[in-house]
């Protein structure tokens, strides 16, 4: 018996009056897993294209999957490299009890490295899956709308900017407050104007700073503590990190201390990069960005400082650093809550490169700009097309003046 | 007297100024990190209510109706001095961490809406009612969102520990989102949310509808 007739037969049991009447919504997000929804366009709106919202959610959270595993890795290079300075020999606690099992914990082997960032990240990925599933799904029953495959994407990028270390627990509440309060409340998704994922990143980062930031939460070994080369150019700009042993390569590959998906730039621009390709990431947003920042940093090394040596550090080092990459390339072109237009793009993507200098350089309290820049800018983006579209309508008012 | 307690208890939860007119938010957010602060401030308000309604109802007879927002603002700045010195006089310490939010009592839309709005037009003695009871209202707003911030903030009720704090041994680890003011936003929409689910009266109506692209 194939899937299809099976999922037919028992498409019944859902329907009104069946035995699962409430239970549609998981039915359906399983069966358009497997199948293209059967439903069509009826009323005048009408694109035609083979790919639907289903498909493209998939396909970002496919492209996920570079900068997934190179973090994974680096997280296990870092415990592993920590812990050979260390010269501890066994990881603790329950996950300490998996990777013993599973592998040793010399740095130069991958397969070890892997699974100790594979101990760490899935935990907090199931975690962010099974709590975001149960509220996705219990407003898709209660609302009746359909379970939407924007929570794949919503999931796995929460999973991707936290640090390894961070208790499930403040996992599952930080995804429960960014699908309820950052998008459900508002309607569901299409209907929030926030980045779902950084709004939970935002609570947990106001509500818990002691998990989120500093230098202990980045490596998970106990008692480590690694600085992120974010609050190492705080200290001594550019020179303090070179002085620790980080070249600008590593950085550029994710050889550095950070969240689990955000270190690496390089797969992160494999990933970004396919996702313009296909379209579904607009181009014009993360040039947006790039514009933004470099103009900014590039303001700011002309300004200089004596007493603040972020204001020295070249654009190139802000594109490795914390969350910059991860965030233009993933989060700023989340196509809910950019700019719609094509000029509105480009003044999004620019606000947020400008903004997020802003916030590393001269606001030493939130050493993480990145995300509070793409919170501001989702915050003026309708806005922002607001005013493109009453240009627009002003322009062609005055063409047709005779 | 079913007139009397229909002015009293209407304003807690059919017609709350805070959940259902969304008046005096402002201070709602900035005096609810604790309970004690919310507490004294909700006592502060609903003696100004009280009072401002009472007074205003005593003259409305000789208020010039041109001039009238002025007279009213004149007796309700009058009574948030008169408010505010005896907080100074008896609980120093508490008027410190209220500050400013004492004397902007007088900005409440609250105090000056029911006064315009009821004391007006009733008789001295339900007009005082009306004020105690909307400033019930105000108050038991404020005593939950107190309640909430202050138990998940800092573990604690009216200072008194209720969840014992990882940072003195225990298991809570506190959350600092709730000490900081855009919490008490989340909070009071949550509650407004729930109100609304149990009275389904006070859900307003849409202002437009989406139509739906497929049908």
């Amino acid at each position: 018996m194939s899937i299809r007739s099976y999922l037919d037969k028992l498409e019944p049991h859902f329907h009104k009056g069946g035995k699962y009447e409430n239970w549609y919504a998981l039915y359906e997000a399983v069966d358009t897993i497997f199948y293209t929804p059967g439903q069509i366009t009826k009323t005048t709106a009408h694109v035609r294209d083979a790919v639907d919202l289903k498909r493209m959610m998939i396909l970002v959270w496919m492209c996920t999957f570079p900068a997934m595993f190179a973090g994974m890795w680096n997280v296990g290079f870092q415990a592993n490299t920590a812990m050979e300075a260390m010269g501890l020999t066994e990881a603790v606690g329950w996950r300490g009890a998996i990777i013993d099992a599973l592998a040793g914990h010399n740095p130069d082997s991958i397969w070890d490295n892997f699974i100790y960032g594979a101990a760490y990240f899935l935990p907090i990925y199931l975690v962010t899956f099974i709590v975001g599933g149960f509220w996705e799904v219990l407003f898709a029953m209660k609302r009746g709308h359909e379970v939407n495959e924007g929570f794949f994407v919503t999931s796995v990028l929460f999973a991707l900017i936290l640090p390894p270390t961070i208790p499930l627990w403040q996992v599952a509440l930080g995804i429960s407050f960014g699908v309820v309060i950052g998008k459900e409340v508002f309607g569901g998704t299409g209907k929030n104007f926030l980045n779902p994922a950084l709004a939970g990143r935002a609570f947990l980062f106001f509500a818990y700073p002691a998990q989120l930031s500093g230098d202990a939460v980045w490596t998970a070994v106990d008692g480590f503590s690694g600085a992120t080369i974010l609050s190492l150019a705080q200290t001594g700009g550019v020179e303090e990190i070179l002085a620790n042993n980080i070249t600008w390569m590593d950085a550029f590959m994710g050889n550095i201390q950070g969240s689990v998906g955000e270190t690496s730039t390089l797969a992160l621009l494999i990933g970004g990069g396919l996702l313009m390709f296909f379209k579904i990431a607009a181009w014009r947003i993360v040039a947006g960005v790039m514009v933004g920042m470099i103009g900014m940093t590039l303001l700011f090394n002309l300004i200089g400082s004596d007493t603040n040596p972020l204001f020295a550090v070249p654009w190139h080092w802000h594109l490795v650093m914390g969350g910059f990459a991860f965030g233009m390339l993933f989060m700023a072109t989340d196509p809910v809550s950019a700019s719609m237009t094509n000029t509105g793009k480009w003044w999004f993507g620019a606000l947020i490169g400008v903004m997020v200098v802003l916030i590393r350089v001269v606001n030493p309290a939130f050493p993480e700009g990145m995300m509070l820049a793409i919170l501001f800018a989702n915050l003026f983006a309708p806005l922002i097309d607001y005013f493109v579209v009453q240009a627009n309508i002003k322009r062609r008012k005055l063409r047709n003046v005779h | 007297m079913s007139q009397v307690k229909e002015v009293v208890t209407k304003p807690v939860f059919e017609n709350n100024p805070i959940a259902l007119q969304i008046l005096g938010i402002c201070s709602a957010l900035a005096v609810t990190s604790s309970l004690k602060v919310a507490l004294v401030m909700s006592l502060a308000v609903i003696a100004v209510t009280g009072f401002s309604n009472l007074f205003v109802s005593l003259i409305r007879h000789h208020i010039p109706n041109n001039i009238r927002i002025i007279v009213q603002m004149t007796i309700i700045a009058s009574l948030v001095i008169v408010v505010d010195q005896v907080l100074k006089a008896f609980v120093y310490d508490l008027s410190k961490q209220l500050s400013v939010f004492v004397g902007l009592i007088i900005t409440n839309c609250i105090v000056m809406g029911r006064a315009e709005a009821f004391a007006m037009k009733n008789a001295p003695g339900i007009s005082f009612m009306d004020g105690i009871g909307n400033g019930l209202g105000y108050g038991a707003v404020l005593m939950f969102v107190g309640f909430i911030r202050e138990l998940f903030g800092s573990g604690s009720l009216f200072g008194v520990e209720i969840f014992s704090l990882v940072n003195n041994g225990g298991w809570y680890v506190a959350n600092g989102l709730m000490l900081l003011p855009p919490s008490a936003f989340f909070v009071i929409g949550l509650m407004i949310w729930g109100l609304r689910a149990w009275k389904k009266n006070q859900v307003e109506q849409p202002e437009f509808t989406i139509a739906p692209n497929t049908k």
